[in-house]
């Protein structure tokens, strides 16, 4: 069946704003968008510029506003959209560089001030540093984000406060704050009690929805912030 | 953006949060004029009261209250999610569980505040 393609493109170089533009491809229901968006930049129109790397859901390249939500190209399929038209948009609320690629740098900017990255001063075991199944458990939901700024950019709360760490930070500082093996809990609680950290999420949901991976982002940032209110008690 | 992401029952809860809340406030300032009036102009006061019992003016105090009723019950949502994380995962069943008090309390409510407006009996009588 033929689908009509609409992208929001952008050309710093041409364009004063991002602009609608409209492609005819033809689609099978088991397509992903993503093999659209190839079919057009190979056959259509060679300009039209956006990320994807693995294809396959795992690097976390190619979220964008699909139909009015955010996704990942390579993992929603036609049908999953239901209808004829579909719309494509870069991720809302991040600077935009080229068509569908955004500006990630501050996200990851956030990523990085939480350290997103095991500490653990004390004497490194001969072997593996081993944790009980019980304890793995605890932040298990957190260790499967890819960083695609699906979540961050799908919230309110950083639209209207860009300055907002944002659900994809608090998600991986949930990863190290309730593991056994990390020593920088504190110091992570205490970088996430700023006002712009956990305090502005409003529970809208809008990130728990958007990511691919199925990650309780909500409930990961209700449990940082209940463990920062905990802290000293 | 608002109004182009399209969320779900999370971000719906939310905006309606917001707006009931901006409504209460708009309310409070409202009644902060009215009852001033009564020390500087005791017959407007009375005037403005004859407004508010208006038909016009009893569907009014009817939004007001469901504004209230919305904004207490999901607030309660929202304390319960905060104190008990897990149950964010059933966010929209209590959402959904909002809306189900809301009507089964708020209707016959709604009914008592308007009848008397519109001529008719009221539900409820409490001997007043
Ligand atoms: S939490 Fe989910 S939506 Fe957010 S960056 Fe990670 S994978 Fe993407
Ligand atoms: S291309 Fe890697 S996640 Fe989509």
């Amino acid at each position: 069946m033929q689908v009509e393609l609409r992208i929001l493109r952008y050309d710093p170089e041409r364009d004063r704003r991002p602009h609608e533009e409209s492609y005819r491809v033809e689609a099978g229901p088991m397509d992903r968008v993503l093999d659209l968006l190839h079919r057009v930049k190979y056959e259509q129109d060679g300009t039209l510029t956006f990320r994807r790397s693995c294809g396959h859901g795992i690097c976390g390249s190619d979220a964008m506003l699909i139909n009015g939500r955010n996704r990942l190209a390579c993992k929603i399929r036609v049908d999953q959209l239901g209808g004829k038209r579909i719309t494509v948009a870069p991720l809302p609320g991040l600077p935009v560089m080229k068509d569908l690629v955004v500006d990630m740098e501050a996200f990851f900017a956030k990523f990085r001030s939480v350290q997103p990255f095991l500490v653990n001063e004390g004497v490194a075991p001969v072997r593996e540093r081993r944790q009980s199944a019980h304890d793995r458990e605890r932040f298990d939901d957190t260790t499967k984000c890819i960083l695609c700024a699906a979540c961050t950019s799908s919230c309110p709360s950083f639209w209207a406060q860009p300055a907002y760490v944002g659900p994809a930070a608090i998600v991986n500082a949930h990863r190290f704050i309730f593991d056994t093996r990390d020593d920088a809990a504190e110091e992570r609680l205490e970088i996430l009690a700023d006002k712009d950290g956990v305090w502005r999420c409003r529970t809208i949901f809008n990130c728990t929805d958007a990511c691919p991976r199925g990650i309780h982002i909500t409930q990961a940032i209700l449990e940082v912030s209940r463990a920062i209110v905990e802290r000293h008690a | 953006m608002l109004l182009r992401y399209r969320g779900g029952e999370g971000m719906l809860a939310w905006a309606f949060h917001r707006i009931a809340g901006v409504a209460i406030w708009a309310f409070i300032l409202l009644h902060v004029l009215d009852i001033w009036l009564v020390s500087v102009n005791p017959e407007l006061y009375e005037e403005v009261l004859d407004i508010y019992a208006s038909p016009i003016g009893r569907v009014g105090e009817t939004l007001l209250g469901a504004a209230l009723f919305y904004h207490a019950l999901n607030g309660l949502r929202i304390i319960i999610m905060d104190f008990w994380p897990a149950t964010t995962r059933y966010h929209k069943q209590l959402w959904y569980g909002v809306w189900v008090i809301f009507f089964i309390i708020g209707l016959p409510v709604a009914w008592q505040i308007m009848a008397p407006a519109f001529g008719m009996a009221q539900p409820f009588d409490f001997g007043l």
